[in-house]
């Protein structure tokens, strides 16, 4: 184990605030915080809010990178603050909500967009019924085809770094399309062809330029173009199909 | 005001099984304080429990065996016949997962994989990867998408309304816009989560502050068996984020400063794979008899696993110290520590998910049903969600369903919702120079060091007077921040008074069990005392503190035994 015990010394938070229902604008505010070992910038947050600025608003939870609360624009990059450490980034860190998102308030995004996204691709198994009495079969092999693509914590950072997302606000995105690609490539589901169409139509995957500004923004390591030119290619010959 | 007939306080794990069977008898709606997929169950990782028999080594397990280990496991304190529900309808709810989609670890068969857990005679914990409870949350929220329940996300609830000794809603406020409602509902299922947060060492999300619990607590319901904490053996040093048990389950070492296996000495049988009381102790004293790692924690090694298993396997505990500890578990032994981990106790209720008050439903940790006696066996905290997460669902719903919807109750929603704007108005007008962050990390600091793994009369009595010191404090706390939109100041308040009133039960609850049982164990009483303690503590509140009550523990198939592994 590496000691990083390193002597608190003082730094810099700029952080973005901004009420959309009072600010005419964003502006940034200046906070000094004490570091300690292994600081994350979650734990710098709360120590701002606890002791500076009680009105700060985030969201928090696991503070361990599953429950993708705490996704935000951190230095010039979409990252969770719960996993950041704080000596990786300088003296001087910018914390900024998800860029292209409706702002709540301060760092916290209304989600709401990102998961009116999902909702469109069917996001849930669509399987035989009646169900058999035992479990569906599924080898390691195909269990693997849906692997990564499962871990997707929702935090709406791909979604954030999107070009084409920017461009068109009707666009699948990277996160609905990962979640696409998750139930067509799945053994058990069954709705391939009616997925493949929702993802094959003007605003789905064909949007994507590869582009990878998501596979960078992923804070799960998850690679969504993988996942869209996946797609693509199923999508492609299930046209030709027809 | 909303109007819902079945309303579900908690968008876990429980709560979306809940509302999954819930919505198929009545209008079904979760309000939570957090969008579901940010719930606390997406931290859990290593598995869940149920006697599949889907490979070699587990031919001959059953239901039976599963119980009996649950029950061993819980020191005898569970009640058998709530363990016979989950244990037999365990093979039923994960089947049903997988029917779902949840993408289960397979065998080589096809079939859903199985590990070995803790305190357990066979390999019979089902999981996927090492995030288990992360792919069953999404799962679940996707049925429940596809079942078309209503969510409402980012909303706070603070207290039941009950009348008549039957519920009739509650009171909550929407996060983002800082609006106090009252929503009224003929059935309420909390499922709200455990109380984590009250220990300043935990595994817990943030927001497991037991919100829950004090709602029923302060609505006249009792909190059960809130002594039996669990204290898991493998956290992260130093930030006591989980390692699974799933770690050990696939052969991982634990090894002091000497490098020896030291559970030899504590269960040379089981060794790393006793259950979580005894393996946490027995960590906690390496550390104390001078054995830790720089007298801090111990090494939990998985190095002599190999890569390939590490990365198929255990892939998420890998990214945990790699990001949070800078360590990489092929190369390096992960330092661990116990920290606070399970609220084993909870709002009491029977095995139909019922509360002293009509209509009231409890499920999943804040539940105290009891399946988990003095100690949860690893793997039963999923089951238990699922399994009385649907009963719940199934109860509210038929009950919804068949009570006429109350007419006009104007003058009790009105008169609630005058109560909690009151509250909140208190906050906003404090007088004194009281500091919530301050307070709540002395509360936190005051359970680790007097009502962690190790307890006593004196600790305790101690811990009782200070907290009440604490509650004083707590009526001179400064101003709130007044606003609307999103004030996590005025949500750190509540959340402190909350937990504050549940510590208090904590401590209360474990002076008033003279012995030693589980997870709770009394110094100055080293022994279990089936004689006198072979039964449930009820808190109940009251104007001086808890009220302390018993009720007996209902033994079937199984009498009382030393545990030994």
């Amino acid at each position: 184990m590496t000691t990083t015990a390193s002597p608190p010394k003082k730094i810099r938070l700029n952080i973005q605030r901004f009420d959309p229902k009072t600010d005419t604008a964003p502006h940034y505010d200046s906070f000094e915080v004490t570091t300690r070992p292994r600081m994350t910038v979650l734990d710098a947050l709360f120590q701002v809010q606890e002791t500076k600025d009680r009105l700060l608003a985030f969201r928090y939870s696991c503070r361990s990178a599953v429950c993708g609360s705490d996704a935000m624009f951190i230095n010039g990059k979409q990252r969770l603050a719960c996993n950041t450490q704080i000596s990786e980034l300088g003296d001087e860190i910018t914390i900024a909500p998800l860029p292209h998102m409706p702002v709540v308030r301060d760092l916290a995004v209304d989600i709401g967009p990102f998961f009116h996204k999902i909702d469109k691709v069917k996001p849930y198994l669509v399987s035989r019924e009646p169900y058999p009495i035992k479990e569906f079969l599924q080898s390691p092999k195909d269990r693997l085809k849906i692997d990564v693509a499962i871990d997707c914590i929702d935090c709406g950072a791909c979604l954030s770094a999107c070009p084409s997302a920017w461009t068109d606000p009707n666009y699948l995105g990277p996160a609905a399309s990962v979640k696409a690609a998750r139930f067509v490539a799945d053994t058990r589901d069954i709705a391939q062809t009616e997925r493949l169409k929702i993802v094959g139509c003007e605003d789905g995957v064909w949007r994507c330029h590869t582009i990878f500004n998501c596979s960078d923004a992923c804070p799960k390591s998850i690679d969504p173009p993988y996942f869209i030119q996946y797609l693509k290619r199923k999508a492609t010959i299930a046209a030709l199909k027809h | 005001m909303i109007s819902h007939k079945v309303l579900i306080v908690g968008g876990g794990l429980a709560g979306l099984r809940a509302a999954i069977e819930s919505s198929k008898y009545a209008d079904t709606a979760v309000l939570s304080r957090v969008h579901p997929l940010r719930s606390h169950t997406g931290a859990a990782q290593g598995g869940i429990n149920a006697s599949l028999a889907n490979i070699q080594a587990n031919q001959d397990d059953n239901w039976e065996k599963h119980a009996y280990d649950t029950v061993k496991g819980s020191d005898f304190l569970a009640d058998q016949d709530a363990v016979e529900v989950m244990t037999r309808e365990a093979p039923e709810r994960i089947i049903e997962m997988e029917h779902w989609g949840c993408p289960f670890s397979r065998t080589e068969e096809g079939k859903i994989a199985q590990r070995p857990f803790g305190g357990a005679g066979y390999p019979r914990t089902c999981y996927a990867a090492d995030k288990t409870g992360h792919y069953l949350l999404v799962t679940a929220y996707e049925q429940a998408l596809k079942q078309k329940v209503v969510f409402y996300n980012e909303w706070f609830a603070t207290s039941a309304i009950v009348e008549n000794g039957a519920i009739k809603g509650i009171t909550a406020f929407d996060i983002l816009t800082g609006d106090l409602e009252v929503f009224t509902a003929n059935a309420v299922v909390l499922a709200t989560g455990g109380a984590g947060w009250l220990y300043g060492k935990s595994t817990n999300s943030m927001i497991n502050t037991g919100s829950g619990m004090a709602i029923a607590y302060r609505a006249g319901v009792a909190l059960k068996d809130m002594e039996f904490v669990q204290f898991h053996p493998t956290a992260l040093y130093p930030t006591c984020i989980l390692i699974t048990e799933g770690a050990r389950g696939e052969g991982g070492y634990l090894v002091n400063s000497k490098g020896e296996r030291f559970m030899q000495r504590y269960a040379a049988k089981a060794m790393e794979l006793a259950p979580r009381d005894i393996v946490s102790r027995s960590i906690q004293k390496e550390i104390d008899e001078g054995r830790g790692v720089k007298d801090l924690y111990v090494h939990l090694d998985v190095r002599h696993l190999g890569r390939n298993k590490i990365l198929s396997n255990l892939p998420g505990i890998r990214d945990i110290a790699m990001q949070f500890a800078d360590i990489d578990p092929i190369n390096e032994p992960i330092p661990v520590q116990p920290a606070q981990h399970y609220t084993m106790g909870g709002i009491d209720c029977n095995t139909k998910c019922e509360t002293t008050i009509k209509g009231l439903y409890a499920a999943g940790e804040c539940a105290c049903i009891s399946v988990h006696g003095a100690n949860r066996l690893g793997g039963n905290s999923l089951l238990d969600t699922v399994v009385f997460g649907k009963v719940a669902g199934e109860q509210a719903g038929t009950f919804a369903k068949n009570t006429p919807q109350e007419t006009r109750k104007e003058a009790l929603f009105g008169e609630a919702l005058k109560k909690e704007k009151e509250q909140i108005q208190r906050l906003f007008e404090g007088s004194g120079d009281e500091d919530t962050a301050l307070l709540r990390e002395e509360m936190r600091g005051l359970m680790v060091e007097k009502a962690f793994m190790f307890r006593s009369k004196d600790g305790l009595v101690e811990a009782k007077a200070k907290l009440h010191q604490l509650q004083t404090r707590l009526g001179k706390l400064r101003p709130i921040a007044r606003y609307k939109v999103f004030n996590l100041d005025l949500i750190r308040a509540i959340e402190l008074r909350e937990m504050l009133e549940l510590a208090e039960v904590i401590v209360a609850s474990a002076l008033s069990r003279e012995e030693s049982r589980g997870s709770h164990v009394r110094l100055d009483f080293p022994k279990r005392d089936d004689t006198r303690f072979l039964k449930h503590t009820l808190a109940y509140k009251s104007p001086d503190g808890p009220r302390i009550d018993f009720s007996p523990v209902k033994i079937a198939k199984w009498q009382p035994e030393e545990r030994k592994y």
